[in-house]
């Protein structure tokens, strides 16, 4: 650490904590045990502050801040899990379950999915909006790996690691809105893309949208645990 | 360039204009284009030269009152002529020092005499594409005077005295923003226009670039020199063909003049424009999408803080203004902070151009000053609700915004006001719905308006404006139950709460603002299953009681 390192202390969820400048309070939050819920953020890739899960409530503010990318200021007072915020997360995630086709049961990621633990974390017992059922392809053209559309939750998750760790940028996102979708290069199939096939995007998938074929029928545990290694490692040098 | 030249240029072209007896201004503002006025210029060169004349047949910008288009204004009798038709052109010219022509006549100086020309004051008055028009209306004095007399902090000074407030929509005080700006560390800082105006009815943006770019154009390069900026960007909507030919043109024309380039006015302050063209994206008004545009990736939003002010275009300190702001930068400066400041009204400053459309008379642009009440723009100067009908609401601030009932005409015109009433200044789109208008079907428009605009990037305002769309359809067909109404409200709140950037958050503000004033209308559909205003199209089998016995009773 450097002299020119400065702390600055703040709190979260009454705990007095302290933080790096810079840092943000995500990090902070997890350095002290404080555990927010997150879906779009994961460690060792850059953060958009896209899923809306992770947002906060600052004292003294009515707006609310996500925390994956809102840095820590002297004196703040956050708070990570008030009523207002567990209502939100809850009504973002039925918004993610009724937007395309999540079926537990016959997914391959079941048990393994991030989507659906943050739903059981999160107390989502059912969902009232209308299903709105789209009909998405399913991209099996590659040799090793599958794209399932229809339980994509558009989290970029594979965009970020393809392009900033494997930095190859085959991921990439088209249309807006509603319609917006995972497209590999320019639109064209995974098998004739220029798809190195590392696999980190599956590894990096949170439900089973992304997944490795020959795990169909089997439990499909997925490993995003080596990018801070991988991260850290890249710095080092 | 010195004061010196431009008084010169300016004396030339007032000498040249003094040849001719008459000077005719035909309006060339895509409204007026539209119903052919290059043929009525080119009937009129001819007629004048017929005739014998001695006339000056002038092209201009908009005039604002494009409900009566294609004018004509002719001086120095100042006589505006509408609905004019190539073929009337023998008769204008021959009414030229003779008696007015009663029929094309306009009469409506009541549209006029309330309105205060700021931004607007050349629009109508000089050939867009002539940079010495704009000179000799006092073009570029205000430029020459910040780099050869102000500091730039002076420059900043006389903004932040005048009280003028960003014209997009947010209202963020302009000499604010210029000041962080200017304090951010880094030699290399960006300025931007935003003139990606998406807003359904809103053309302020598109007429000020049509018929006075240079005065844009001006305000950009005093804001350049007040943040130490070299280098700035017009990102237009490719959709305003001639707005973007206009500006190509002026920019040239800046550039043989020597007021944008090396070394502008013998000084050493240097600086350009480039031209973006946007792809179609409302989203890409949004200043971090726009920037993300202008850098040739995905227009999508990105959280702020780090603001453009501090970490922007290629990760540089960047201002971004709208078109309307930069247009009133160069009379601030020419006539200081205190006289703009003595216009408006105690937090709103100056004045506010507004795109009149809709179930109004006098469809056009207005210029009024801040404060006026809406009442006065729309009975007044908009001549009210034609063909008999009643004034239902006015919807301002594009879909950002929200629907206002009569009852609320009387506030004034102010960002803080129409925040307080439950919608926003806005660009300063100003849509007016009679009883012809179901406000669920209008707010059904709106989120479909959204939804499809939506980047798709964050949860809340991808599926969540989808899932209001389709609630709303149902309520719309009929199908929907006092539940939907309260997952409506849920969801607005979520949406409003949880989202990423302006789009999202401002997304339910027509559902929430029709709900607070129109609520009737929803529980009508709902529950009577019925359209008073029979623009729905609804199917369900009527209740017992029957919808034609509650009608009459």
């Amino acid at each position: 650490m450097t002299d020119s390192v400065d702390v600055k202390t703040l709190t979260i969820d009454g705990h007095e904590v302290s933080g790096r400048r810079g840092q943000t309070i995500l990090e902070v939050a997890r350095e002290h045990d404080i555990d927010i819920p997150t879906l779009c953020h994961l460690d060792g890739l850059g953060d958009v502050g896209a899923c809306r899960i992770c947002l906060v409530e600052i004292a003294g503010s009515s707006k609310l801040l996500p925390a994956c990318v809102a840095t820590i200021f002297e004196g703040m007072d956050v708070l990570t899990n008030t009523e207002r915020l567990q209502k939100y997360r809850r009504n973002i995630l039925e918004l993610l379950f009724a937007e395309r086709n999540h079926v537990c049961s016959v997914c391959v990621s079941n048990g393994h999915c991030e989507l659906q633990t943050l739903a059981q974390q999160q107390g989502l017992t059912h969902v009232r909006l209308p299903y709105r059922n789209p009909q998405l392809a399913v991209d099996a053209s590659h040799e090793r790996f599958t794209l399932d559309h229809n339980r994509c939750i558009l989290c970029t998750r594979c965009v970020r690691v393809c392009a900033e760790i494997e930095g190859a940028h085959v991921w990439d996102v088209m249309g807006r809105g509603i319609d917006c979708t995972i497209i590999s290069d320019l639109h064209q199939d995974w098998g004739s893309s220029s798809c190195t096939r590392c696999g980190k995007c599956v590894q990096v998938c949170p439900t089973g949208a992304l997944f490795d074929k020959s795990k169909i029928g089997s439990d499909h545990p997925k490993y995003p645990d080596f990018l801070p290694y991988l991260k850290l490692m890249r710095e080092a040098q | 360039m010195t004061i010196e030249e431009l008084d010169q240029i300016a004396q030339s072209v007032r000498a040249v204009n003094a040849k001719f007896d008459y000077e005719v201004n035909v309006c060339m503002g895509t409204g007026c284009l539209s119903q052919h006025s290059d043929q009525l210029k080119d009937a009129l060169v001819k007629e004048v030269e017929a005739q014998g004349k001695n006339a000056l047949i002038r092209r201009t910008g908009c005039m604002g009152l494009c409900a009566a288009g294609p004018l004509v204004l002719s001086d120095p009798d100042e006589i505006l002529y509408q609905h004019v038709k190539a073929g009337n052109a023998q008769q204008v010219v021959a009414s030229l020092g003779a008696r007015p022509i009663p029929e094309l006549q306009c009469e409506l100086r009541e549209h006029f005499d309330q309105q205060v020309h700021i931004v607007l004051e050349n629009s109508g008055h000089i050939d867009p594409e002539r940079i010495d028009d704009y000179i000799a209306h006092d073009g570029y004095r205000a430029l020459l005077t910040a780099l050869n007399d102000m500091t730039p902090n002076g420059v900043i000074r006389q903004i932040t005295e005048s009280g003028l407030r960003g014209r997009g929509g947010g209202g963020y005080p302009t000499g604010l923003k210029w000041n962080t700006v200017a304090k951010a560390p880094g030699d290399v800082k960006y300025v931007i226009c935003n003139g990606d105006e998406g807003d359904p009815g809103a053309f302020m943006d598109r007429s000020v670039l049509e018929s006075d770019p240079q005065r844009v154009i001006e305000g950009m390069a005093i804001a350049a020199y007040a943040v130490g900026a070299s280098k700035g960007f017009v990102y237009v909507r490719a959709e305003y063909p001639l707005a973007v030919a206009r500006l190509t043109a002026c920019l040239r024309e800046a550039r043989r003049r020597g007021l944008l380039g090396n070394n502008i006015g013998n000084t050493p302050f240097n600086f350009d424009v480039e031209i973006r063209l946007g792809a179609g994206a409302f989203v890409c008004g949004e200043e971090t999408a726009l920037i993300a545009s202008i850098e040739g990736r995905r227009g999508t939003p990105r959280p702020r803080p780090p603001y453009p002010a501090v970490s922007g275009l290629f990760g540089k300190p960047t201002l971004i203004n709208n078109v309307e702001t930069f247009a009133n930068i160069a009379p601030i400066i020419r006539k200081g902070g205190r006289w703009f400041a003595s216009i408006g009204s105690e937090r709103s400053k100056g004045t506010k151009v507004f795109a009149l459309t809709g179930k109004i008379t006098n469809t056009g642009l207005v210029e009024v000053p801040m404060g006026i009440k809406l009442r006065e723009i729309i009975e007044v100067i908009g001549g009210g609700v034609p063909g008999g009908h009643k004034f239902k609401a006015v919807q301002t601030g594009g879909p950002s915004g929200g629907c206002l009932p009569a009852e609320m005409l009387d506030i004034g015109v102010s960002y803080d006001a129409l925040v307080k009433v439950g919608s926003i200044m806005g660009s300063g789109g100003m849509i007016v719905m009679d009883d012809t208008s179901c406000m669920v079907n209008v707010a059904k428009f709106f989120i479909e308006f959204c939804m499809t605009e939506s980047c798709g990037k964050c949860i809340p305002c991808r599926a969540g404006t989808a899932q209001m769309y389709r609630l709303l359809t149902r309520i719309c067909e009929g199908e929907g139950t006092m539940d939907d109404l309260e997952l409506l409200v849920e969801l607005s709140d979520t949406i409003k709460s949880t989202s990423l950037c302006g789009l999202g958050q401002t997304a339910p503000n027509p559902v929430l603002s029709t709900l607070k004033y129109f609520r009737s209308e929803y529980i009508d559909h709902i529950v009577h299953k019925r359209c008073l205003a029979g623009v729905c199209d609804i199917h369900a089998p009527l209740s017992e009681t029957g919808a034609h016995q509650e009608v009459m009773a």
